[in-house]
């Protein structure tokens, strides 16, 4: 991470800012006014159109792995996808894919 | 309005709200550990939790924040994973969009996953509510998360400085996003749009960091939009 300390919390006031003005929006400057059709949509699919454009890459060419990506990060990322869709729940899909990712230094634990 | 009412509102949405705290402790403690990791300090990782609650924008801005992507785009990419909330507060709207102004800025300021979908619910399946216990009801859910997620935050940081450091925890980051993800994929439409995303996002991940992502988004959502519209008008 390349940032001053001051761009740092800039960065973090400025998502705080950002943030409340979003949730806070038809809640008060917009009124009780009915929200267009077709923003409604398009804001619905916002979560699942900028997520999976962040991960696969992420998941392709991990940050921080010496060797690449290996069948570790590879099982571990579809394991996680897994168990998350099957149970619909947030939690075991990241139990899942912590068990798979870490599962070979909990092997080697004493 | 008896007070009881206003309390009765408010602990019936405690009681609702305190089963979320098994999803709440786990992510938030993960953010603390990826923060710290990433190099965040302590107030500055305390005070994204506390002012920002939302668990899946905070991670995606640390993860753009570890790619030295410019400011404008780590805002633009972590705001936009939270602009579904607007259309929580579009839908509170027609409920609490009367009650006193600092009420509502609270409201604003509260207004995360869980409290949006136990409120709506609870309003819709009890239309005779007073406002004054919607209002406590909405408080009553959200009081109980938001202080667990700064507190386990807290946790996460305590937690983060003592895992060693040849541990890739930065591999959470895609497990955490792919877990949350999965459960929002509900149609074929998700389904298109998701895929778009992938490809797109791959295919610009030459762009300076963030500036692809962004790209993708936007074709993702219209690809969202426009498989949701052909899709009704089949049936």
């Amino acid at each position: 991470m390349n940032y001053t300390q001051t761009e740092i919390w800039l960065i973090i006031g400025l998502m705080a800012i950002g943030t409340f003005a979003i949730r806070y929006s038809f809640l008060g400057i917009i009124g009780s006014r009915r929200i267009p059709v077709l923003i409604e949509r398009m804001l619905r699919f916002t979560p699942v159109a900028v997520l999976p454009g962040m991960v696969a890459p992420l998941v392709l060419w991990p940050t921080d792995a010496i060797n690449g990506v290996t069948m570790v990060h590879l099982s571990a990322a579809f394991a996680a996808l897994l168990a998350a869709y099957i149970t619909r729940k947030v939690i075991w899909g990241m139990l899942a894919g912590l068990v798979v990712f870490f599962s070979p230094v909990i092997i080697t634990l004493p | 309005m008896p007070v009881t009412n206003i309390k009765h509102a408010f602990w019936s949405g405690v009681r609702d709200g305190w089963p979320y705290i098994v999803v709440v402790v786990p992510f938030a403690t993960l953010f603390g550990v990826v923060a710290i990791e990433a190099g965040l300090t302590l107030a500055q990782t305390l005070t994204f939790s506390i002012l920002v609650i939302a668990g899946a924008s905070q991670f995606a801005a640390l993860q753009l924040m570890l790619e030295n992507a410019a400011i404008s785009f780590i805002l633009a990419a972590a705001l936009a994973v939270n602009l579904r909330m607007a259309m929580y507060s579009a839908a509170l709207a027609p409920h609490l969009g009367n009650a006193a102004l600092w009420q509502r800025i609270l409201i604003g300021y509260l207004n995360f996953d869980q409290s949006y979908i136990l409120s709506v619910a609870k309003y819709e399946n009890e239309p005779d509510m007073l406002i004054t216990a919607k209002v406590a009801y909405f408080m009553g859910v959200a009081l109980t998360i938001a202080p667990l997620w700064s507190l386990f935050t807290y946790f996460g940081v305590r937690v983060g400085s003592v895992i060693p450091v040849d541990l890739e925890v930065s591999f959470v980051l895609p497990i955490a996003f792919l877990s949350m993800v999965a459960p929002m994929i509900k149609s074929p439409a998700h389904i298109a749009a998701a895929f778009v995303s992938i490809i797109t996002a791959l295919a610009l991940a030459g762009l300076p960091a963030g500036s692809g992502l962004l790209i993708a988004a936007v074709c993702a959502m219209a690809t969202g939009v426009i498989v949701e519209t052909v899709l009704e008008q089949k049936t």
